[in-house]
């Protein structure tokens, strides 16, 4: 976390220097700052959401993104070995902002009909809803939260028992056993680097699915019904 | 007669499973989710061939289709330790 924090601090501190400076001819870390910020705008926010309402909630999709992507990045780091997002806290915490923000998108744009609209979808005939309407509330109000943190979570801790299971075996084979079968901890120190080039894939993915669902579900809040 | 009596303490011994039942409920709720990924990937090949132009919405509804399947496996994971005695 502190590493990170490091990291961050002087990367950022560049990039508003040359923020500041205004120079016409983009520097490296101008540039790297400007694609990672231009990705969660242009391909997440601005695709789903279209200009104005991405534009209005960048911001916290920017922060979930980063922060996501930060905290998994932290269970490869040598040091550290265990990802922030790995402890049910921050993911509990993220997607219960993002749950917060699709509700308060919805009630904004549609006030208290938003509600309504949800639970009862137009367009079904009466007799249903008896059966859509529990079914929609769960998977709505309950689930989706629910399965954002545990997606992130349980995809970190995954990860990072693969990482110990690899690297443990390693340990093993190369210290604790005979013989012939050292050359198998050559083999499992092969894995685990190849596992930790895995979660560095995983790492990004998940904060871009992460950002996408909170986008994709502001959007089904915003949606006008037919 | 003291062979007979020590396989067939063996047999008795060995006549019940034992491990995590986690492990295989786990086994068992990647099955599913193997299955559904496999199908979400495959039909956005098939649509990209067709069309080609669509491929970067595509993918993102790609991804889409991902998370949620897995959603089922990774909570299939988590679900020993939920119930852990």
């Amino acid at each position: 976390m502190t590493l990170l924090i490091v990291v961050f601090t002087l990367w950022a501190g560049k990039f508003r220097k040359s923020t500041a400076t205004g120079q016409f001819v983009p520097g490296r870390f101008q540039m790297m700052g400007e694609i990672s910020l231009n990705f969660v705008r242009k391909s997440i926010a601005h695709e789903q959401l279209g200009e104005k309402d991405g534009d209005r909630f960048l911001p916290l999709l920017t922060t979930i993104f980063f922060i996501v992507l930060g905290m998994n990045i932290t269970g490869i780091i040598p040091g550290l070995n265990i990802a922030g997002t790995s402890v049910i806290g921050l993911p509990m915490l993220l997607a219960g902002v993002a749950y917060v923000t699709f509700i308060y998108a919805g009630v904004k744009r549609h006030g208290m009909k938003f509600f309504k609209n949800s639970l009862f979808p137009a367009g079904v005939p009466k007799a249903f809803y008896a059966l859509v309407t529990p079914i929609e509330f769960l998977s709505t109000f309950i689930l989706r939260p629910v399965t954002l943190a545990l997606r992130l979570m349980m995809n970190m801790i995954a990860g990072h028992l693969l990482l110990v299971l690899c690297f443990t075996a390693t340990h093993y084979f190369f210290l604790y056993s005979d013989g012939f079968f050292k050359i198998f901890g050559v083999g499992t120190f092969t894995f685990g680097f190849v596992f930790t080039l895995f979660e560095i894939l995983v790492a990004f993915l998940q904060a871009y699915v992460f950002t996408l669902l909170t986008t994709v579900y502001i959007q089904l809040s915003l949606a006008d019904e037919h | 007669m003291q062979i007979i009596q020590v396989a067939a303490d063996v047999a008795v011994q060995t006549s019940q499973v034992v491990g995590n039942l986690g492990v295989l409920g786990y086994g068992l709720a990647a099955i599913g989710p193997g299955i559904g990924v496999g199908l979400v990937v495959s039909k956005t090949i098939e649509s990209i061939a067709r069309q080609p132009e669509l491929a970067a919405r595509l993918q993102v509804t790609m991804w889409l289709g991902i998370a949620f399947t897995e959603a089922l496996a990774l909570i299939g994971l988590a679900t020993p330790f939920i119930f852990a005695v």
